[in-house]
Protein backbone atom coordinates (compact mmCIF):
# COMPACT_ATOMS: atom_id res chain seq x y z
CA UNK A 1 0.00 0.00 0.00
CA UNK A 2 1.15 3.33 -0.46
CA UNK A 3 0.81 6.55 1.71
CA UNK A 4 -2.28 7.56 0.67
CA UNK A 5 -4.13 3.98 1.27
CA UNK A 6 -3.67 3.28 -2.76
CA UNK A 7 -3.10 -0.20 -3.26
CA UNK A 8 -0.52 -0.88 -5.77
CA UNK A 9 -2.31 -2.66 -8.66
CA UNK A 10 -5.42 -1.19 -9.94
CA UNK A 11 -8.33 -3.21 -10.54
CA UNK A 12 -9.62 -0.18 -12.33
CA UNK A 13 -8.22 2.83 -13.58
CA UNK A 14 -10.62 5.68 -15.71
CA UNK A 15 -8.26 8.82 -17.53
CA UNK A 16 -10.48 11.86 -18.42
CA UNK A 17 -14.44 9.21 -18.97
CA UNK A 18 -16.38 11.28 -20.50
CA UNK A 19 -20.36 10.45 -20.80
CA UNK A 20 -23.32 12.71 -22.15
CA UNK A 21 -26.78 11.77 -23.29
CA UNK A 22 -27.50 14.36 -26.03
CA UNK A 23 -26.43 17.71 -24.82
CA UNK A 24 -26.50 16.71 -20.73
CA UNK A 25 -23.23 15.74 -19.58
CA UNK A 26 -23.16 12.78 -17.13
CA UNK A 27 -19.80 11.96 -16.83
CA UNK A 28 -17.46 14.95 -16.99
CA UNK A 29 -13.60 14.31 -17.17
CA UNK A 30 -13.62 11.56 -14.70
CA UNK A 31 -10.31 10.20 -13.18
CA UNK A 32 -10.22 7.42 -10.70
CA UNK A 33 -8.27 4.71 -9.94
CA UNK A 34 -9.42 1.76 -7.85
CA UNK A 35 -7.07 -0.29 -5.87
CA UNK A 36 -7.05 -4.26 -6.61
CA UNK A 37 -8.40 -5.74 -3.32
CA UNK A 38 -9.94 -2.60 -1.87
CA UNK A 39 -13.89 -1.84 -0.82
CA UNK A 40 -14.09 1.21 -2.81
CA UNK A 41 -17.14 3.55 -2.57
CA UNK A 42 -18.50 5.93 -5.40
CA UNK A 43 -20.65 8.94 -3.20
CA UNK A 44 -22.53 11.34 -4.80
CA UNK A 45 -26.43 12.42 -4.87
CA UNK A 46 -28.74 11.43 -7.44
CA UNK A 47 -27.19 12.36 -11.12
CA UNK A 48 -23.25 12.68 -9.51
CA UNK A 49 -22.85 10.72 -12.87
CA UNK A 50 -21.55 7.66 -10.57
CA UNK A 51 -24.10 4.70 -12.59
CA UNK A 52 -23.10 6.04 -15.68
CA UNK A 53 -19.59 6.08 -14.84
CA UNK A 54 -19.63 2.08 -13.68
CA UNK A 55 -22.25 1.22 -17.21
CA UNK A 56 -19.28 2.49 -18.97
CA UNK A 57 -16.69 0.21 -16.44
CA UNK A 58 -18.98 -2.83 -17.59
CA UNK A 59 -19.10 -2.18 -20.89
CA UNK A 60 -23.09 -1.81 -20.80
CA UNK A 61 -22.25 1.76 -21.82
CA UNK A 62 -19.40 3.04 -24.77
CA UNK A 63 -16.29 5.43 -24.00
CA UNK A 64 -16.83 8.26 -26.66
CA UNK A 65 -13.75 9.45 -24.51
CA UNK A 66 -11.18 9.05 -22.05
CA UNK A 67 -9.95 5.62 -21.31
CA UNK A 68 -11.16 2.70 -18.78
CA UNK A 69 -9.24 -0.31 -17.83
CA UNK A 70 -10.03 -3.13 -15.94
CA UNK A 71 -7.27 -4.77 -14.63
CA UNK A 72 -5.17 -3.14 -17.46
CA UNK A 73 -7.80 -4.25 -20.23
CA UNK A 74 -9.40 -1.74 -22.23
CA UNK A 75 -12.65 -1.96 -21.57
CA UNK A 76 -13.29 -0.50 -24.97
CA UNK A 77 -11.35 -2.57 -27.08
CA UNK A 78 -11.47 -6.05 -24.85
CA UNK A 79 -14.89 -6.55 -23.23
CA UNK A 80 -15.36 -10.26 -23.01
CA UNK A 81 -12.65 -10.47 -21.06
CA UNK A 82 -12.86 -7.35 -18.84
CA UNK A 83 -16.64 -9.25 -18.64
CA UNK A 84 -15.47 -12.60 -17.24
CA UNK A 85 -13.52 -10.13 -14.60
CA UNK A 86 -16.14 -8.63 -13.38
CA UNK A 87 -19.83 -9.87 -10.94
CA UNK A 88 -22.41 -6.52 -11.44
CA UNK A 89 -25.21 -6.16 -8.88
CA UNK A 90 -27.15 -3.28 -10.69
CA UNK A 91 -29.65 -0.94 -8.58
CA UNK A 92 -33.03 -2.82 -10.31
CA UNK A 93 -33.81 -5.91 -7.98
CA UNK A 94 -32.80 -8.21 -11.17
CA UNK A 95 -33.32 -11.78 -9.83
CA UNK A 96 -35.74 -13.27 -11.93
CA UNK A 97 -39.39 -13.61 -9.77
CA UNK A 98 -40.54 -16.57 -11.72
CA UNK A 99 -37.39 -18.77 -11.12
CA UNK A 100 -36.14 -20.12 -7.80
CA UNK A 101 -32.92 -19.03 -5.96
CA UNK A 102 -30.99 -22.05 -7.57
CA UNK A 103 -32.55 -21.57 -11.46
CA UNK A 104 -31.01 -17.88 -10.50
CA UNK A 105 -27.90 -18.20 -9.79
CA UNK A 106 -27.53 -21.44 -12.08
CA UNK A 107 -28.60 -19.63 -15.44
CA UNK A 108 -25.23 -17.62 -14.73
CA UNK A 109 -23.02 -20.26 -13.89
CA UNK A 110 -23.98 -21.45 -17.44
CA UNK A 111 -23.31 -17.85 -19.00
CA UNK A 112 -19.98 -17.63 -17.11
CA UNK A 113 -19.08 -21.28 -18.88
CA UNK A 114 -19.29 -23.40 -15.21
CA UNK A 115 -18.61 -27.26 -16.81
CA UNK A 116 -21.40 -28.90 -15.83
CA UNK A 117 -19.81 -31.42 -13.29
CA UNK A 118 -18.71 -28.52 -11.04
CA UNK A 119 -22.35 -26.10 -11.92
CA UNK A 120 -24.36 -27.86 -8.86
CA UNK A 121 -21.57 -27.62 -6.56
CA UNK A 122 -20.27 -23.97 -7.67
CA UNK A 123 -24.30 -23.02 -7.46
CA UNK A 124 -24.77 -24.31 -4.01
CA UNK A 125 -21.17 -22.96 -2.58
CA UNK A 126 -22.67 -19.20 -3.69
CA UNK A 127 -25.78 -19.76 -2.35
CA UNK A 128 -24.54 -20.96 1.35
CA UNK A 129 -22.17 -17.72 1.28
CA UNK A 130 -25.17 -15.56 0.87
CA UNK A 131 -27.37 -16.91 3.70
CA UNK A 132 -29.65 -18.66 1.23
CA UNK A 133 -28.95 -22.20 0.95
CA UNK A 134 -32.13 -23.05 3.37
CA UNK A 135 -34.25 -21.18 0.78
CA UNK A 136 -32.51 -22.27 -2.72
CA UNK A 137 -35.72 -23.96 -4.01
CA UNK A 138 -38.29 -20.83 -3.33
CA UNK A 139 -38.99 -19.40 -5.93
CA UNK A 140 -37.82 -15.55 -5.77
CA UNK A 141 -41.02 -13.80 -5.60
CA UNK A 142 -41.26 -14.97 -2.57
CA UNK A 143 -37.90 -13.38 -1.03
CA UNK A 144 -37.81 -10.55 0.82
CA UNK A 145 -36.06 -7.36 -0.18
CA UNK A 146 -32.69 -8.64 1.52
CA UNK A 147 -32.81 -12.25 0.46
CA UNK A 148 -33.31 -10.70 -3.52
CA UNK A 149 -30.18 -8.67 -2.83
CA UNK A 150 -28.13 -11.42 -1.69
CA UNK A 151 -29.41 -13.26 -4.34
CA UNK A 152 -27.82 -10.97 -6.65
CA UNK A 153 -25.00 -11.33 -4.50
CA UNK A 154 -24.38 -15.16 -5.07
CA UNK A 155 -25.22 -14.85 -9.58
CA UNK A 156 -22.61 -12.11 -9.35
CA UNK A 157 -20.17 -14.35 -6.79
CA UNK A 158 -21.03 -17.99 -8.85
CA UNK A 159 -18.37 -16.94 -11.50
CA UNK A 160 -15.80 -16.20 -8.81
CA UNK A 161 -15.08 -12.21 -9.74
CA UNK A 162 -12.06 -10.30 -9.52
CA UNK A 163 -14.05 -7.07 -9.38
CA UNK A 164 -17.20 -6.75 -7.63
CA UNK A 165 -19.11 -4.14 -8.74
CA UNK A 166 -22.17 -3.43 -6.80
CA UNK A 167 -24.57 -0.45 -7.36
CA UNK A 168 -26.83 1.01 -4.79
CA UNK A 169 -26.67 -2.56 -3.33
CA UNK A 170 -28.63 -1.71 -0.05
CA UNK A 171 -31.39 1.41 -1.04
CA UNK A 172 -34.53 0.55 0.38
CA UNK A 173 -33.62 -2.20 2.73
CA UNK A 174 -33.47 -1.81 6.67
CA UNK A 175 -31.17 -1.40 8.63
CA UNK A 176 -30.72 -5.44 9.73
CA UNK A 177 -31.14 -6.21 5.87
CA UNK A 178 -28.48 -3.59 4.84
CA UNK A 179 -25.63 -5.11 7.97
CA UNK A 180 -26.54 -8.75 6.42
CA UNK A 181 -25.86 -7.86 2.43
CA UNK A 182 -22.85 -6.13 3.93
CA UNK A 183 -21.57 -8.57 6.21
CA UNK A 184 -21.98 -11.79 3.32
CA UNK A 185 -20.07 -9.20 0.91
CA UNK A 186 -16.82 -8.54 3.61
CA UNK A 187 -17.14 -12.85 4.10
CA UNK A 188 -16.66 -13.46 0.48
CA UNK A 189 -14.29 -10.42 -0.24
CA UNK A 190 -12.12 -11.82 2.84
CA UNK A 191 -11.59 -14.86 1.86
CA UNK A 192 -11.60 -14.44 -2.22
CA UNK A 193 -9.40 -11.15 -2.32
CA UNK A 194 -11.82 -9.54 -4.92
CA UNK A 195 -11.86 -6.26 -5.10
CA UNK A 196 -15.53 -4.17 -4.55
CA UNK A 197 -16.50 -1.27 -6.48
CA UNK A 198 -20.06 -0.12 -5.09
CA UNK A 199 -22.27 3.04 -4.72
CA UNK A 200 -24.07 4.37 -2.51
CA UNK A 201 -26.31 7.06 -0.31
CA UNK A 202 -25.38 6.12 3.06
CA UNK A 203 -22.54 8.10 3.97
CA UNK A 204 -22.21 5.27 7.14
CA UNK A 205 -21.81 2.68 5.38
CA UNK A 206 -19.03 4.27 3.48
CA UNK A 207 -17.68 4.98 6.98
CA UNK A 208 -17.98 1.92 8.06
CA UNK A 209 -17.15 -0.79 5.24
CA UNK A 210 -14.90 0.81 2.34
CA UNK A 211 -11.24 0.76 2.49
CA UNK A 212 -11.21 4.44 0.01
CA UNK A 213 -14.15 6.64 -1.30
CA UNK A 214 -14.55 9.01 -3.68
CA UNK A 215 -17.31 12.07 -3.76
CA UNK A 216 -18.70 12.60 -6.87
CA UNK A 217 -20.39 15.54 -7.99
CA UNK A 218 -21.77 16.77 -11.13
CA UNK A 219 -19.54 14.13 -13.27
CA UNK A 220 -16.53 14.37 -11.36
CA UNK A 221 -14.83 13.16 -8.60
CA UNK A 222 -14.15 16.34 -6.23
CA UNK A 223 -12.50 14.06 -3.61
CA UNK A 224 -10.82 10.79 -2.71
CA UNK A 225 -9.40 9.12 -0.09
CA UNK A 226 -9.78 7.27 2.94
CA UNK A 227 -13.24 8.15 4.93
CA UNK A 228 -10.48 8.45 7.87
CA UNK A 229 -7.98 10.93 6.00
CA UNK A 230 -11.46 13.14 4.50
CA UNK A 231 -12.80 13.70 7.98
CA UNK A 232 -9.53 14.49 9.11
CA UNK A 233 -8.18 16.67 6.43
CA UNK A 234 -11.02 18.37 7.03
CA UNK A 235 -11.33 19.16 11.00
CA UNK A 236 -7.83 20.41 10.35
CA UNK A 237 -9.25 23.08 8.39
CA UNK A 238 -12.15 23.67 11.05
CA UNK A 239 -10.60 23.70 13.98
CA UNK A 240 -10.14 20.73 16.82
CA UNK A 241 -13.29 21.11 18.15
CA UNK A 242 -14.97 19.98 15.11
CA UNK A 243 -15.89 16.54 14.18
CA UNK A 244 -17.24 16.46 10.84
CA UNK A 245 -18.34 13.39 9.18
CA UNK A 246 -17.99 12.20 5.46
CA UNK A 247 -21.68 13.49 4.94
CA UNK A 248 -19.85 16.99 6.23
CA UNK A 249 -16.96 16.49 3.95
CA UNK A 250 -19.23 15.75 1.28
CA UNK A 251 -20.98 19.05 1.74
CA UNK A 252 -17.62 20.43 1.31
CA UNK A 253 -16.20 19.04 -1.16
CA UNK A 254 -20.05 19.79 -3.57
CA UNK A 255 -20.09 23.76 -2.13
CA UNK A 256 -23.68 25.17 -2.75
CA UNK A 257 -23.82 22.98 -6.00
CA UNK A 258 -25.81 20.35 -3.77
CA UNK A 259 -28.43 22.82 -2.70
CA UNK A 260 -28.37 26.17 -5.55
CA UNK A 261 -30.12 25.82 -9.26
CA UNK A 262 -26.83 23.42 -10.40
CA UNK A 263 -27.99 20.47 -8.94
CA UNK A 264 -30.32 18.64 -10.90
CA UNK A 265 -30.65 15.95 -8.52
CA UNK A 266 -30.74 13.40 -10.63
CA UNK A 267 -32.65 12.47 -14.19
CA UNK A 268 -36.08 11.79 -13.50
CA UNK A 269 -35.59 8.17 -15.13
CA UNK A 270 -32.38 7.71 -12.14
CA UNK A 271 -34.90 8.97 -9.58
CA UNK A 272 -37.77 6.57 -10.47
CA UNK A 273 -35.72 3.64 -10.81
CA UNK A 274 -34.24 3.98 -7.46
CA UNK A 275 -38.05 4.87 -6.37
CA UNK A 276 -39.12 1.48 -7.93
CA UNK A 277 -36.51 -0.38 -5.93
CA UNK A 278 -36.86 0.97 -2.70
CA UNK A 279 -40.75 0.02 -3.16
CA UNK A 280 -40.29 -3.24 -4.11
CA UNK A 281 -37.15 -3.95 -1.57
CA UNK A 282 -39.67 -1.93 1.14
CA UNK B 1 -0.03 -2.08 -16.22
CA UNK B 2 -0.03 -5.71 -14.77
CA UNK B 3 -2.19 -8.59 -16.77
CA UNK B 4 -4.65 -10.24 -14.67
CA UNK B 5 -3.51 -13.23 -13.22
CA UNK B 6 -5.70 -16.30 -13.19
CA UNK B 7 -6.81 -16.49 -9.62
CA UNK B 8 -6.82 -14.03 -7.39
CA UNK B 9 -4.91 -14.02 -3.89
CA UNK B 10 -6.85 -14.36 -0.74
CA UNK B 11 -6.62 -10.77 0.88
CA UNK B 12 -6.33 -11.77 4.90
CA UNK B 13 -6.16 -14.66 7.40
CA UNK B 14 -9.69 -13.73 8.41
CA UNK B 15 -10.60 -15.02 5.07
CA UNK B 16 -9.27 -18.55 5.60
CA UNK B 17 -12.15 -20.29 7.29
CA UNK B 18 -14.61 -19.03 4.83
CA UNK B 19 -12.06 -20.57 1.65
CA UNK B 20 -13.23 -24.34 2.55
CA UNK B 21 -16.92 -23.14 2.44
CA UNK B 22 -16.11 -21.47 -0.96
CA UNK B 23 -13.20 -23.16 -2.56
CA UNK B 24 -15.17 -23.34 -5.93
CA UNK B 25 -15.91 -19.81 -5.76
CA UNK B 26 -12.51 -18.38 -5.71
CA UNK B 27 -11.20 -20.28 -8.90
CA UNK B 28 -12.97 -18.87 -12.28
CA UNK B 29 -14.50 -20.94 -15.00
CA UNK B 30 -12.19 -21.64 -17.75
CA UNK B 31 -13.02 -19.85 -21.02
CA UNK B 32 -14.90 -21.75 -23.86
CA UNK B 33 -13.91 -21.72 -27.27
CA UNK B 34 -15.49 -19.31 -29.09
CA UNK B 35 -17.57 -21.69 -31.28
CA UNK B 36 -19.29 -23.13 -28.27
CA UNK B 37 -20.37 -19.67 -26.85
CA UNK B 38 -23.29 -19.47 -29.05
CA UNK B 39 -24.73 -23.21 -28.51
CA UNK B 40 -24.03 -22.70 -24.62
CA UNK B 41 -25.70 -19.65 -24.70
CA UNK B 42 -29.06 -20.84 -26.46
CA UNK B 43 -29.02 -23.98 -24.23
CA UNK B 44 -28.67 -21.85 -20.98
CA UNK B 45 -31.81 -19.54 -22.42
CA UNK B 46 -33.68 -22.55 -23.28
CA UNK B 47 -33.35 -23.93 -19.96
CA UNK B 48 -34.57 -20.80 -18.21
CA UNK B 49 -37.97 -20.80 -20.72
CA UNK B 50 -38.68 -24.44 -19.79
CA UNK B 51 -37.84 -23.74 -15.91
CA UNK B 52 -40.00 -21.15 -16.09
CA UNK B 53 -42.75 -23.44 -18.07
CA UNK B 54 -42.36 -25.74 -15.47
CA UNK B 55 -43.21 -23.45 -12.89
CA UNK B 56 -46.32 -21.94 -14.00
CA UNK B 57 -48.27 -23.76 -16.69
CA UNK B 58 -51.21 -21.05 -16.98
CA UNK B 59 -50.12 -19.67 -20.09
CA UNK B 60 -49.70 -23.05 -22.06
CA UNK B 61 -53.74 -23.26 -21.24
CA UNK B 62 -54.52 -19.78 -21.51
CA UNK B 63 -52.80 -19.80 -24.75
CA UNK B 64 -54.69 -22.82 -26.07
CA UNK B 65 -57.58 -21.16 -26.34
CA UNK B 66 -57.41 -18.84 -29.48
CA UNK B 67 -56.03 -21.94 -31.65
CA UNK B 68 -58.96 -23.95 -30.30
CA UNK B 69 -61.65 -21.01 -31.18
CA UNK B 70 -60.01 -20.64 -35.25
CA UNK B 71 -60.16 -24.64 -35.86
CA UNK B 72 -63.24 -25.35 -33.96
CA UNK B 73 -65.30 -22.55 -34.86
CA UNK B 74 -63.54 -21.07 -38.14
CA UNK B 75 -62.60 -24.50 -39.51
CA UNK B 76 -65.53 -26.03 -38.92
CA UNK B 77 -67.38 -23.26 -40.45
CA UNK B 78 -65.51 -22.66 -43.49
CA UNK B 79 -65.54 -26.40 -44.20
CA UNK B 80 -68.96 -26.82 -44.22
CA UNK B 81 -69.24 -23.74 -46.33
CA UNK B 82 -66.51 -25.38 -48.74
CA UNK B 83 -65.66 -21.70 -50.47
CA UNK B 84 -62.14 -21.98 -50.14
CA UNK B 85 -59.59 -23.91 -52.68
CA UNK B 86 -57.38 -26.53 -50.36
CA UNK B 87 -56.65 -28.76 -53.02
CA UNK B 88 -59.00 -31.56 -52.29
CA UNK B 89 -58.25 -32.06 -48.76
CA UNK B 90 -61.26 -30.60 -46.19
CA UNK B 91 -60.67 -27.06 -44.82
CA UNK B 92 -59.95 -28.24 -41.13
CA UNK B 93 -57.18 -29.89 -42.72
CA UNK B 94 -55.54 -27.06 -44.47
CA UNK B 95 -56.30 -24.78 -42.00
CA UNK B 96 -54.52 -26.38 -38.89
CA UNK B 97 -50.71 -25.58 -40.23
CA UNK B 98 -52.09 -22.08 -40.63
CA UNK B 99 -53.15 -21.96 -36.87
CA UNK B 100 -50.23 -23.43 -35.97
CA UNK B 101 -47.93 -20.91 -37.59
CA UNK B 102 -50.04 -18.20 -36.46
CA UNK B 103 -50.51 -19.10 -32.84
CA UNK B 104 -46.69 -19.33 -32.32
CA UNK B 105 -45.87 -16.45 -34.32
CA UNK B 106 -48.24 -14.54 -31.84
CA UNK B 107 -46.30 -15.59 -29.09
CA UNK B 108 -43.30 -14.70 -30.76
CA UNK B 109 -44.52 -11.23 -31.72
CA UNK B 110 -44.70 -9.97 -28.63
CA UNK B 111 -41.63 -10.99 -27.13
CA UNK B 112 -39.65 -7.85 -26.96
CA UNK B 113 -42.00 -7.10 -24.25
CA UNK B 114 -40.56 -9.39 -22.33
CA UNK B 115 -36.75 -7.97 -23.44
CA UNK B 116 -38.37 -4.75 -22.20
CA UNK B 117 -39.53 -6.12 -18.80
CA UNK B 118 -35.94 -7.61 -18.44
CA UNK B 119 -34.45 -4.44 -19.56
CA UNK B 120 -36.33 -2.44 -16.91
CA UNK B 121 -36.20 -5.29 -13.89
CA UNK B 122 -32.07 -5.34 -15.01
CA UNK B 123 -32.20 -8.63 -16.09
CA UNK B 124 -30.86 -7.76 -19.14
CA UNK B 125 -28.40 -5.47 -18.12
CA UNK B 126 -27.13 -8.13 -15.93
CA UNK B 127 -26.70 -10.55 -19.23
CA UNK B 128 -24.94 -8.25 -20.83
CA UNK B 129 -22.50 -8.21 -18.76
CA UNK B 130 -21.19 -11.59 -18.92
CA UNK B 131 -19.24 -12.98 -21.06
CA UNK B 132 -22.09 -13.12 -23.99
CA UNK B 133 -21.31 -11.30 -27.40
CA UNK B 134 -24.78 -9.75 -28.09
CA UNK B 135 -25.66 -12.46 -31.06
CA UNK B 136 -25.01 -14.99 -29.15
CA UNK B 137 -27.71 -13.38 -26.53
CA UNK B 138 -30.43 -12.30 -29.13
CA UNK B 139 -29.65 -16.08 -30.98
CA UNK B 140 -30.19 -18.09 -27.47
CA UNK B 141 -33.67 -15.38 -26.91
CA UNK B 142 -34.73 -16.45 -30.01
CA UNK B 143 -34.50 -20.04 -29.41
CA UNK B 144 -35.86 -19.55 -25.79
CA UNK B 145 -38.97 -18.04 -27.63
CA UNK B 146 -39.04 -20.98 -30.28
CA UNK B 147 -39.08 -23.55 -27.20
CA UNK B 148 -42.45 -21.47 -26.12
CA UNK B 149 -43.41 -21.53 -29.90
CA UNK B 150 -42.83 -25.70 -29.84
CA UNK B 151 -44.89 -26.28 -26.77
CA UNK B 152 -47.75 -23.94 -28.02
CA UNK B 153 -47.31 -25.96 -31.73
CA UNK B 154 -47.68 -29.43 -29.71
CA UNK B 155 -50.70 -28.02 -28.06
CA UNK B 156 -52.58 -26.75 -31.36
CA UNK B 157 -51.57 -30.69 -32.80
CA UNK B 158 -53.03 -32.05 -29.82
CA UNK B 159 -56.21 -29.98 -30.52
CA UNK B 160 -56.42 -30.74 -34.42
CA UNK B 161 -56.07 -34.63 -34.32
CA UNK B 162 -58.77 -34.48 -31.62
CA UNK B 163 -60.59 -32.89 -34.14
CA UNK B 164 -60.29 -35.24 -36.31
CA UNK B 165 -57.51 -33.63 -38.87
CA UNK B 166 -55.28 -36.69 -40.74
CA UNK B 167 -51.53 -35.43 -40.21
CA UNK B 168 -48.38 -37.25 -40.73
CA UNK B 169 -46.74 -39.12 -37.45
CA UNK B 170 -43.58 -39.73 -39.32
CA UNK B 171 -40.69 -38.73 -37.43
CA UNK B 172 -38.54 -37.01 -39.68
CA UNK B 173 -41.55 -34.86 -41.09
CA UNK B 174 -42.26 -34.06 -37.26
CA UNK B 175 -38.87 -32.89 -36.56
CA UNK B 176 -39.16 -30.83 -39.70
CA UNK B 177 -42.42 -29.36 -38.17
CA UNK B 178 -39.99 -28.39 -35.18
CA UNK B 179 -37.27 -27.02 -37.32
CA UNK B 180 -39.89 -24.59 -38.95
CA UNK B 181 -41.50 -23.58 -35.90
CA UNK B 182 -38.06 -22.91 -34.44
CA UNK B 183 -36.77 -20.70 -37.24
CA UNK B 184 -40.11 -18.82 -37.88
CA UNK B 185 -40.40 -18.04 -34.08
CA UNK B 186 -36.71 -16.67 -33.92
CA UNK B 187 -37.73 -14.68 -36.62
CA UNK B 188 -40.58 -12.90 -35.15
CA UNK B 189 -38.97 -12.62 -32.12
CA UNK B 190 -36.04 -10.54 -33.48
CA UNK B 191 -38.62 -8.53 -35.27
CA UNK B 192 -39.86 -8.00 -32.04
CA UNK B 193 -36.64 -7.02 -30.16
CA UNK B 194 -35.65 -5.08 -33.03
CA UNK B 195 -39.29 -2.98 -32.39
CA UNK B 196 -38.36 -2.85 -29.03
CA UNK B 197 -34.96 -1.83 -29.65
CA UNK B 198 -35.70 1.50 -31.51
CA UNK B 199 -39.28 2.28 -29.61
CA UNK B 200 -37.91 1.15 -26.19
CA UNK B 201 -41.07 1.06 -24.18
CA UNK B 202 -43.56 -1.65 -23.17
CA UNK B 203 -46.93 0.71 -24.48
CA UNK B 204 -45.33 1.53 -28.42
CA UNK B 205 -44.37 -1.97 -28.89
CA UNK B 206 -47.51 -3.40 -27.72
CA UNK B 207 -49.26 -0.52 -30.23
CA UNK B 208 -46.95 -1.93 -33.18
CA UNK B 209 -47.26 -5.56 -32.23
CA UNK B 210 -51.07 -5.28 -32.47
CA UNK B 211 -50.37 -3.16 -35.58
CA UNK B 212 -48.72 -5.73 -37.76
CA UNK B 213 -49.48 -9.25 -36.47
CA UNK B 214 -52.91 -9.45 -38.66
CA UNK B 215 -51.36 -7.97 -41.58
CA UNK B 216 -49.24 -10.83 -40.92
CA UNK B 217 -51.47 -13.23 -40.55
CA UNK B 218 -54.40 -12.27 -43.33
CA UNK B 219 -51.42 -11.52 -45.59
CA UNK B 220 -50.11 -15.01 -45.59
CA UNK B 221 -51.53 -18.38 -46.93
CA UNK B 222 -52.83 -19.31 -43.61
CA UNK B 223 -56.30 -19.25 -43.89
CA UNK B 224 -56.23 -19.06 -48.02
CA UNK B 225 -54.19 -20.00 -50.35
CA UNK B 226 -52.34 -17.05 -52.51
CA UNK B 227 -54.14 -18.12 -55.16
CA UNK B 228 -57.23 -16.85 -54.25
CA UNK B 229 -55.42 -13.46 -53.42
CA UNK B 230 -55.37 -9.88 -55.10
CA UNK B 231 -52.08 -9.75 -57.00
CA UNK B 232 -51.14 -6.80 -54.49
CA UNK B 233 -52.10 -9.35 -51.41
CA UNK B 234 -49.52 -11.36 -53.21
CA UNK B 235 -46.97 -10.04 -53.54
CA UNK B 236 -47.21 -8.94 -49.62
CA UNK B 237 -47.39 -13.05 -48.92
CA UNK B 238 -44.10 -13.56 -51.17
CA UNK B 239 -41.80 -11.35 -48.67
CA UNK B 240 -43.67 -12.35 -45.68
CA UNK B 241 -41.69 -15.47 -43.96
CA UNK B 242 -45.42 -16.71 -42.36
CA UNK B 243 -45.97 -17.84 -45.93
CA UNK B 244 -43.10 -19.82 -46.24
CA UNK B 245 -43.63 -21.45 -42.57
CA UNK B 246 -47.43 -22.32 -43.46
CA UNK B 247 -46.18 -23.78 -46.46
CA UNK B 248 -43.45 -25.99 -44.67
CA UNK B 249 -46.12 -27.21 -42.45
CA UNK B 250 -48.83 -28.38 -44.99
CA UNK B 251 -45.85 -30.31 -46.74
CA UNK B 252 -45.03 -31.64 -43.97
CA UNK B 253 -47.94 -32.53 -41.43
CA UNK B 254 -50.41 -32.70 -44.70
CA UNK B 255 -48.08 -34.29 -46.94
CA UNK B 256 -49.91 -31.86 -50.12
CA UNK B 257 -47.41 -30.51 -52.62
CA UNK B 258 -44.73 -27.66 -50.56
CA UNK B 259 -41.90 -26.00 -51.73
CA UNK B 260 -39.53 -27.41 -48.61
CA UNK B 261 -36.21 -26.59 -49.99
CA UNK B 262 -37.04 -22.65 -50.59
CA UNK B 263 -39.15 -22.53 -47.27
CA UNK B 264 -36.46 -23.79 -44.72
CA UNK B 265 -33.98 -21.29 -47.02
CA UNK B 266 -36.27 -18.26 -46.57
CA UNK B 267 -36.83 -19.37 -42.95
CA UNK B 268 -33.32 -19.51 -42.62
CA UNK B 269 -32.35 -16.41 -44.24
CA UNK B 270 -35.06 -14.55 -42.09
CA UNK B 271 -34.08 -15.89 -38.84
CA UNK B 272 -30.57 -14.95 -39.58
CA UNK B 273 -31.31 -11.24 -40.86
CA UNK B 274 -33.60 -11.40 -37.70
CA UNK B 275 -30.94 -11.99 -35.32
CA UNK B 276 -28.34 -9.39 -37.55
CA UNK B 277 -31.14 -6.75 -36.91
CA UNK B 278 -31.79 -7.31 -33.00
CA UNK B 279 -28.02 -7.58 -31.51
CA UNK B 280 -27.32 -4.26 -33.75
CA UNK B 281 -30.31 -3.02 -31.66
CA UNK B 282 -30.04 -4.29 -28.48
CA UNK B 283 -27.02 -2.19 -26.95
CA UNK B 284 -29.93 0.95 -27.30
CA UNK B 285 -32.16 -1.34 -24.66
CA UNK B 286 -29.29 -1.11 -22.20
CA UNK B 287 -28.85 2.48 -22.15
Amino acid sequence: MSDDGLPEEAAVTCTGLRYSFGRATAVDGLDLTVGAGEVFGLLGPNGAGKTTAIRCMTTLLPVPSGMVRVFGHDVAKDRMRVRRLLGYVPQQLSADSSLTGRENVSLFARVFDVPRRERAGRVAQALEAVGLAEAADRMAGTYSGGMVRRLELAQALVSAPRLLILDEPTIGLDPIARTGVWEHIMAVRAASGMTVLVTTHYMDEADQYCDRVALMHLGRVRAVGTPRRLTDDLRARLGADASPTLEDVFRDVAGSGLDGADHKGGEFRDVRRTRNTASRVG
Amino acid sequence: MSAAPATPPPASADGAGEQDRLGLLLVPPRHRPAWRLIPARVAAMCVVELQKLRHDRTELYTRAIQPALWLIIFGETFTRINVIPTGGIPYRDYLAPGIIAQSTMFIAIFYGIQIIWERDSGVLTKLLVTPTPRAALVTGKAFAAGVKAIVQAVVVVVIAALLGVSMSWNPLHLAGVIAAVLLGSAFFSCLSVTIAGIVRTRDRLMGIGQAITMPLFFASNALYPTTSMPDWLRVISAINPLSYEVDALRGLLLGVPSHLTLDFAVLVGAAALGITAASALLGRLAR
